[in-house]
C-alpha cells in the first residue's frame, strides 16, 4: 500500500499521521502539497490529516474541498481508491461531498481535547479488520467542530447499510447525531472520522489503541 | 495635525526630562512620527528603564547555555546538536481590555519570538492571575482568556502542555495573561537578529499593516483607569492562520542560506524590529513605507512604523538569495515585499510618498535611552503569625481545601487545548509536575513548567522570587529531569513608588540566589509594569518558566499513584502555615511568614530524588507545593484512582504546612529509599502505602472516599461556567 499525505494551508497534525504511516507501513508516506493537480503515480491511499486548513475561515473544510488536488482525490475514490480523513481531513472530505453529512459547531460550543471511547461498528472493512467486531479503543479528540450531522434520511442509510464506522462509546460529548465519529463510503473503501487514532500509536504517549487502523491499512 | 510639544510627548507618554533628551538628540522638534518612535523606544515595555538595573544582577550563564538575555529567547544546549529555544511573555493588558484577542496575540507573540531564531515551536504554556471569582467580570475574563488562547494555540498545531491558574482580589481590575512557548532547532541553524550587509534588502513578511494597535507598548507602560474601556482599540486582532504559515514559511526559509538576520514585529511593531535589527548590526537602514503591505488606505507614516498588526516579521536577505526567498514566502500566500536596505549611516531613516518623515541616529536612539534608578522602599517583614487553633477535622478541610479555586482541577481549562498535536506528549496537563515533550525523532525530552506563588511574595519579595525559581526546578525534578534554565516574567505594580521597586529588586535578590544555587540561570524574561488600577497593585508575580532534559523520555515518572507502593517523604516537614492556602482557605487569615526558604536543602533533596528517580526506584513521585502534603497525597491518589492508608500521626500544620524542598515519592522498596537518604543525611519518612481501595485512610481509620474527594476537586469550574 502506498500512502501519501495532503498537505493545506493550516493543517497541523501531518507529522503526526506521517509518523503513524511511518511506523507501521515502514515508509515514509510522501507528502503532497494541496496545489497539486495529479497524486503521484501508484497512489493506493489518500491520507487528509488534522488541522485548520484555511483557517477554518468561511467553514471547517469548506475552502479545502476547493483546492486543486481534490478533483484528484476525487477521481481517486470513484476509481475505487482508499481515502482516510481525520478531523479536518473528514470535514473536507464532507465539504468536497466524498463522505454525506456535516460536523457543526460542539454542543457545547467549546473545543474539547480529551480521550475519548469510540465502538467498532464492523470489521469486515480494510480499514478496521485488525480490531475484534465490538471493540472499543481509546483516541484523542481535539476539535471545535466535531458534531456529526445529516438529515433522518441520511442517517438511516448509513446505519442501514452498516457505513457507521465508529461510534462514541461513552459520552457524547459533541453532539454527534446517533454518537456518530466516524463513517464509510458505499464501497467501504472512503473512511471519515473526527479522533485521532495517529496519536495513539506509541506506548510512551499514552498507548496504541489507534495503531490497529494503520497496521490493517498497511497490510492491505 | 497636533503641534509638536512638549504637551504631545507627555500624551504618548515621555516626560518633560525624556523630550527634552529628544530635542537634545535630534537638535531639532522632532517630526510627529519621529516623537512616535521615540516614545515607543523609550517606552517602560521596550526600554526597561526602570528594571534594566536590577535584571543585571540575574546569573545568566552556564555552559549549556548559547543565547542568554538580549536576543528574541533563550538558547540552550540540550545535547545531539539540539538547542531548547524559550521565552515566557506577558499580555496582561491587553487581556483585560480584550480578554479572548489579548490572550490570543499573547500566544502568537511568543511563539514569534521563538521561530524567528529558526525553531520549531513543540510546547506553549501559560501562566494565568485572575480576580475575585465571586465578580462576573472574572468569570468573563477567564471565559475570554481560555477561548482565547486555545483559539490561537490550536489552530497553529502547537500543543499546549501546562500552565498554572491563581485567583486573588489584588487582580481584579488586571489579569495576568504570560505566555511561554518552547522550540526546538539545531545549534548550527540559529538565527539572529543583528542587521549586516549594506545595501542588503529589508524585507517585509507576513500579514498586510493595518491601524491596530498603535501605542499598543505606550498602553502596556500605564496604569488602568475608567477610561481603560477606550483603548480597546489599541489592541491588535490575531490570526493564528497567518502565524501558521508564518511559521512554516520562515521555518522552509531558514533551510536555505538566504537568511542574513530575522526578527519578528511585536510591540511596537516596525519600529522596533527596524531600530533593533540595525542597532544591534552597529548599521543604519533605511525604509520606504510605500512599498509595506497595507491592509487600509490612506495610512500615515505614524501609523505604519507604530501600528501592532500582528503575524509580521522583518528580514535581512541575501540580495541574491531574494527571488528564492519570494519564492517560498509566496507559496505560503504570504506577502514578500521589499521595504528598504540595510546602509552604513547610523541613521534610521523613514520615508513615505517622497518625503523624509523621520531621520534619527540610532546610537543616542538606544543608548541615551532612560534608565532610572528608582527609589526603594523595603517591604516590612511581616509578622509573625503566632499561635494557630485548627479545629476542623482534617479530611472536612482536605475536602474544602481540593475544591478551592487556587487548588481544584484545571481539567475545564485544558480540555479546551490541544496538548496532543505534533504526536510528542508524553505527560499531558495534570499528569506529571511538569509537561513532558519527547523530541521528534530522538529518546529524548524536554520537562517544562511555569510556577509562582504571589501569595508568598506580597509577604516577602525575597523569599517568593527565590521559591518561584526552586518550585519550577522542584517540578521538573519530580519528572526525574535535569532543570536547565529559567525564564521570568516580572509582573508588578507601578515602579514609580518606591514600595513597588522595593518588592521587584527583593524577588531579582530572591531569584538571583535560587539560581546560584541551583545552577539553574535565566536566559530569557519579559518585564509587565504599571500592573495597577484605580492605584491599587496586584500581587507582586515573578512567574517562572523552567525548562529541563530527560535523556530517555521513558524514564519520566508522573503523579498518578497505583496501588501497592510505600509513601515516603523527601525533605523535612516543620508544620509552617503562615501565607498557606490552609490559613487562607479554612481560617480566612492572609497572615504570618511565608515558609523558609533553605536552597542548600532545595539543592540536596532534589538532586536525590532525580537520582532515585533515574535509578529507578520511583514508580510515582509529586512535590509538594501548594495546600500542603495531605493535598499533594490527594492528589496521587486522584489522579491514578488509588486509594492510601496513612500512618504518620500528624496535625492540621504537619499536613497543610507548606514547607518547601520535599517531595512524595511512591516507591516499591522503602527500606532501599530510606537507607539511601539517610546515607546522604536527607530528610525522609514512609508516611503510608497506597492500597487497592477507594478511599484516603488517615490514622484512627477515618476516611474518605475517593468519588467524594474527585468531586470537590472537579466540581468549581463546571459549576462556575454551567
Amino acid at each position: 500500500m502506498k500512502a501519501v499525505i495532503l498537505l493545506f494551508p493550516g493543517i497541523n497534525r501531518e507529522r503526526d499521521m506521517a509518523l503513524a504511516v511511518r511506523q507501521s507501513f515502514g515508509r515514509d508516506p510522501a507528502i503532497v502539497w494541496h496545489k497539486e493537480t495529479a497524486l503521484p503515480e501508484g497512489t493506493d491511499l489518500v491520507v487528509i490529516p488534522g488541522g485548520f486548513s484555511f483557517g477554518d475561515y468561511l467553514r471547517c473544510g469548506a475552502m479545502a474541498a476547493q483546492s486543486p488536488v481534490m478533483q484528484a482525490v476525487k477521481a481517486h475514490a470513484a476509481r475505487g481508491g482508499y481515502v482516510l480523513g481525520v478531523c479536518n481531513g473528514f470535514q473536507i472530505l464532507t465539504e468536497a461531498g466524498i463522505l454525506p453529512g456535516a460536523l457543526l459547531r460542539n454542543a457545547g460550543l467549546r473545543f474539547l481535547s480529551m480521550d475519548t471511547t469510540l465502538r467498532v461498528a464492523r470489521t469486515d472493512t480494510v480499514f478496521t479488520n485488525k480490531w475484534q467486531e465490538g471493540a472499543i479503543f481509546r483516541a484523542p479528540m481535539a476539535h471545535g467542530d466535531g458534531n456529526y450531522t445529516a438529515d433522518p434520511a441520511t442517517l438511516d442509510r448509513l446505519e442501514g447499510e452498516n457505513l457507521v464506522a465508529f461510534t462514541y462509546a461513552g459520552e457524547n460529548r459533541n453532539g454527534s447525531a446517533r454518537n456518530i465519529a466516524g463513517i464509510f463510503a458505499p464501497n467501504l473503501r472512503v473512511l471519515g472520522l473526527m479522533p485521532h487514532p495517529e496519536n495513539l500509536v506509541d506506548p510512551l504517549m499514552g498507548g496504541t489503541d489507534g495503531k490497529p487502523l494503520f497496521d490493517a491499512l498497511a497490510a492491505a | 495635525m497636533s503641534e509638536i510639544n512638549q504637551a504631545l510627548a507627555k500624551s504618548f507618554g515621555l516626560n518633560a526630562e525624556e523630550y527634552d533628551k529628544v530635542l537634545a538628540i535630534m537638535g531639532r522638534t522632532p517630526s510627529l512620527t519621529e516623537l512616535g518612535i521615540f516614545s515607543v523606544m523609550w517606552s517602560e515595555h521596550c526600554s526597561y528603564k526602570s528594571s534594566r538595573i536590577w535584571l543585571k544582577e540575574l546569573p545568566t550563564k552556564a555552559p549549556w547555555v548559547i543565547h542568554g538575555p538580549g536576543e528574541n529567547a533563550g538558547v540552550i544546549d540540550i545535547g545531539e546538536g539540539m538547542a531548547a529555544i524559550f521565552k515566557m511573555e506577558s499580555h496582561n493588558h491587553p487581556s483585560f481590555i480584550e480578554p479572548y484577542q489579548g490572550a490570543a496575540t499573547g500566544v502568537g507573540g511568543i511563539l514569534r519570538d521563538v521561530f524567528t531564531m529558526g525553531a520549531r515551536p513543540i510546547a506553549n504554556l501559560n501562566a494565568l492571575r485572575f480576580g475575585d471569582p465571586s465578580l462576573a467580570v472574572t468569570r468573563r475574563v477567564v471565559d475570554g482568556v481560555v477561548r482565547g488562547i486555545g483559539g490561537y494555540g490550536n489552530c497553529v498545531g502547537v500543543p499546549t502542555v501546562g500552565g498554572e491558574v491563581n485567583f486573588h482580589p489584588a487582580y481584579n481590575g488586571n489579569p495576568l495573561v504570560n505566555a511561554m512557548t518552547v522550540g526546538i532547532a539545531r545549534q548550527d541553524k540559529i538565527f539572529l537578529s543583528a542587521a549586516a550587509g549594506i545595501g542588503n534588502p529589508v524585507v517585509y513578511v507576513g500579514s498586510k499593516t493595518g491601524r491596530d494597535g498603535i501605542h499598543g507598548a505606550t498602553m502596556a507602560s500605564t496604569e488602568f483607569d475608567a477610561a481603560s474601556e477606550d483603548k480597546r482599540p489599541t489592541v491588535q486582532v490575531g490570526d493564528p492562520f497567518t502565524e501558521k504559515l508564518l511559521i512554516e514559511a520562515c521555518l522552509e526559509l531558514m533551510q536555505t542560506d538566504a537568511i542574513v538576520a530575522i526578527q519578528d514585529m511585536g510591540a511596537a511593531g516596525l519600529t522596533s524590529s527596524s531600530v533593533e535589527m540595525a542597532g544591534k548590526g552597529g548599521v543604519g537602514i533605511e525604509l520606504n513605507l510605500d512599498a509595506v503591505p497595507q491592509r487600509e488606505t490612506g495610512m500615515t507614516a505614524y501609523e505604519m512604523m507604530l501600528s501592532e498588526s500582528q503575524e509580521r516579521m522583518l528580514l535581512v536577505i541575501k540580495p541574491e538569495r531574494s527571488e528564492a526567498a519570494r519564492k517560498i514566502i509566496e507559496k505560503w500566500d504570504l506577502d514578500y515585499a521589499i521595504i528598504g536596505y540595510i546602509t552604513d549611516t547610523g541613521r534610521i531613516v523613514v520615508r513615505h510618498k517622497g518625503v523624509v518623515e523621520a531621520d534619527i541616529p540610532l546610537d543616542p536612539l538606544e543608548k541615551a535611552a532612560p534608565l532610572y534608578r528608582r527609589p526603594i522602599a523595603e517591604t516590612p517583614k511581616p509578622a509573625p503569625l503566632g499561635e494557630v487553633v485548627c479545629n476542623m477535622p482534617l479530611l472536612e478541610a482536605l475536602e474544602k481545601l481540593i475544591g478551592c479555586p487556587d487548588l481544584c482541577s484545571r481539567r475545564w481549562i485544558y480540555d479546551q487545548y490541544d496538548s496532543t498535536v505534533g504526536g510528542q506528549t508524553v505527560k499531558r496537563p495534570a499528569q506529571a509536575d511538569a509537561a513532558i515533550v519527547r523530541l521528534e525523532g530522538t529518546k529524548r525530552a524536554l520537562a517544562i513548567t511555569t510556577d509562582c506563588t504571589p501569595r508568598y511574595c506580597v509577604a516577602d519579595a525575597e523569599m517568593g522570587g527565590a521559591q518561584a525559581v526552586a518550585e519550577t526546578w522542584r517540578n521538573i525534578t519530580a519528572t526525574g529531569a535535569k532543570p536547565l534554565a529559567i525564564t521570568d516574567n516580572m509582573n508588578f505594580g507601578n515602579p514609580e513608588k518606591p514600595e513597588i521597586m522595593g518588592q521587584f529588586a527583593s524577588a531579582i535578590k530572591g531569584m538571583a540566589a535560587a539560581c546560584l544555587a541551583l545552577d539553574y540561570p535565566v536566559v530569557s524574561g519579559n518585564v509587565s509594569l504599571y500592573n495597577e488600577t484605580e492605584g491599587r497593585p496586584i500581587l507582586p508575580t515573578p512567574a517562572i518558566g523552567g525548562v529541563g532534559v530527560l535523556e530517555d523520555a521513558a524514564q519520566a515518572v508522573g503523579y498518578a499513584l497505583s496501588p501497592g507502593l510505600a509513601l515516603v517523604v523527601i525533605g523535612e516537614t516543620r508544620g509552617e502555615l503562615g501565607r498557606s492556602l490552609y490559613l487562607r482557605e479554612i481560617l480566612g487569615r492572609e497572615e504570618g511568614a511565608p515558609p523558609a526558604m533553605d536552597l542548600a536543602a532545595e539543592r540536596r533533596n532534589g538532586d536525590f530524588v532525580r537520582a532515585q528517580i533515574l535509578g529507578q526506584a520511583v514508580a510515582a513521585c509529586h512535590d509538594v507545593a501548594d495546600g500542603g502534603l495531605l493535598v499533594a497525597v490527594a492528589e496521587m491518589a486522584l489522579a491514578g484512582d488509588a486509594g492510601v492508608e496513612l500512618t504518620a500521626e500528624y496535625g492540621a500544620k504537619e499536613w497543610f504546612g507548606e514547607d518547601q524542598a520535599r517531595y512524595v515519592l511512591a516507591v516499591r522498596d522503602a527500606p532501599a529509599v530510606l537507607a539511601a537518604a539517610a546515607a546522604q543525611k536527607i530528610p525522609a519518612i514512609l508516611i503510608g502505602v497506597s492500597v487497592n481501595q477507594n478511599k484516603l485512610t488517615l490514622p484512627g481509620a477515618v476516611a474518605i472516599s475517593l468519588p467524594q474527594l474527585r468531586e470537590a476537586h472537579e466540581r468549581f469550574f463546571p459549576a462556575w461556567f454551567a
